[in-house]
């Protein structure tokens, strides 16, 4: 890689929690779906999760709320490069709605998908063991439509476009199967910190 | 269970649209040729990059720059030039306040100098010039939208296309003198003599849906959040379906 002349780049203190090829977006949050925001309200919106589990189960917003509460506070990443420290999400940890439906052991991956057909996919070793939240809400606040309200998917250590906005569902499936992005030229995991960007990385 | 899990869609993947990975995969050298200006704060910078594999309009592409430190700044920016033009790719750039690429391109970068891209990247915006394209932009959201246009003058195609652009002032229209009869511009801070000021409204959208061409519009939003919000809700409430709308959001 060759440097570019007369590039020097904006004023840097080398910051631990920055990704390769990120930059710190600060107070923005840039909305990136190229669907348009559905009008969901919270009485409208149900979570599924089936597939390979013992017991399929839907909620509904009142039920889902019944779950013990669980929040995330760290940091998010979008594949478009920006980053976003110390954010504050609350809602609940996927384990309690996967403690009640109980996946089968030959449960490897999920597809998760959305109230817009969204589909994402990941393995189930990314949502499990308090890596993954159904959220709600955001700065102590409503989670805004724009970013997914009623509630979306949360799985920070990933990049965002794998926190489905608008979740509707789960499916936990045997075998690996690539969501919307991953089928239009995404990484099939997109981990930030080895730049799992596009298929091929 | 291993069938194949699809769950109820109301939003389409274009299946019809082939991306290469291998070429999504690979920085390539890009030679800034020319620069022109378009606006006071827009330029169209043209690279050659000799092994460009092509693209589709509406797709966009992945740019580094790297400083002496070794530091390395990159972003995605859509493709203004019609992809017949071998060998090339052009991009149009807002100069953003502070923006650390965009400054650099503004600035500094001049005819001779090398930047490092791989793409074209993601299907879902593109256009391949098969049906009706109803191309709705604001601001620097326009550039992925003449890339469209361009193709569909550049091989003379009869499918229907028509562009609704929206700038703040005629001094910012990007692109003005492309425009044709396809085109219509709408306003929002001055406009020329006789030409109301307003945001693009649903007088602009609905006769378009009133009379659509055969088999439908498949709509192309592309501009800020707000509107692509604003848009989009136009879309819809004049009775486009959403799973015929895709949206390219400038955070």
């Amino acid at each position: 890689m060759h440097v570019t002349r007369g590039f020097t780049g904006r004023p840097r203190v080398p910051d631990a929690g920055l990704p390769p090829g990120q930059y710190d977006a600060g107070d923005d949050w840039p909305v990136l779906s190229a669907e348009v925001t559905p009008d969901l309200a919270p009485a409208d919106w149900t979570f599924r999760v089936d597939g390979l589990v013992a017991e399929p189960r839907t909620w509904n917003w009142t039920q889902a709320h019944e779950l013990p509460s669980s929040a995330y506070e760290g940091d998010i990443h979008c594949v478009t490069s920006w980053s976003k420290f110390g954010v504050r999400f609350g809602g609940v940890s996927l384990d309690a709605f996967l403690n009640v439906v109980r996946p089968h052991v030959s449960a490897t991956h999920v597809v998760a998908y959305s109230h817009t057909g969204y589909t994402t996919n990941l393995p189930l070793d990314d949502v499990t063991g308090g890596r993954a939240w159904i959220a709600w809400e955001y700065d102590g606040k409503p989670l805004p439509a724009e970013h997914g309200g009623p509630a979306r998917l949360l799985v920070p250590h990933l990049y965002f476009w794998k926190s489905a906005k608008w979740i509707a569902g789960l499916r936990l499936l045997d075998h690996d199967e690539p969501g919307f992005w991953e089928q239009n030229g995404y990484h099939g995991r997109g981990n930030p910190w080895e730049e799992q960007r596009y298929s091929g990385d | 269970m291993t069938e194949t899990f699809a769950p109820a869609t109301k939003f389409a993947v274009p299946g019809r649209i082939a991306v290469s990975n291998r070429a999504a995969a690979v920085w390539q050298t890009a030679t800034l040729t020319e620069i022109r200006r378009e606006t006071p704060h827009a330029a169209t910078f043209r690279f050659a990059v000799p092994d460009w594999g092509g693209h589709l309009p509406g797709q966009h592409l992945m740019l580094r720059l790297r400083a002496e430190d070794g530091y390395v700044a990159q972003r995605h920016y859509s493709i203004a030039s019609h992809p017949d033009d071998a060998g090339h790719v052009e991009l149009t750039l807002d100069h953003v306040e502070g923006g650390e690429v965009s400054g650099w391109f503004h600035t500094v970068a001049e005819p001779g100098d090398q930047v490092e891209v791989r793409g074209p990247l993601s299907g879902f915006f593109a256009w391949p010039g098969d049906r009706p394209a109803l191309l709705l932009g604001a601001g620097s959201g326009v550039v992925p939208l003449m890339s469209m246009l361009r193709q569909h003058r550049a091989r003379n195609l009869s499918v229907p296309l028509r562009l609704l652009v929206s700038a703040r002032s005629p001094e910012e229209l990007i692109y003005a003198r492309e425009y044709g009869a396809e085109t219509t511009a709408v306003f929002t801070r001055s406009a020329p003599e006789g030409v109301p000021v307003g945001r693009m409204a649903a007088a602009h959208v609905a006769p378009l849906l009133a009379e659509p061409p055969a088999g439908g519009w498949e709509a192309y939003v592309c501009g800020s959040n707000g509107f692509a919000e604003h848009a989009s809700r136009l879309l819809v409430e004049a009775g486009q379906p959403v799973d015929r709308i895709r949206i390219e959001r400038f955070g």
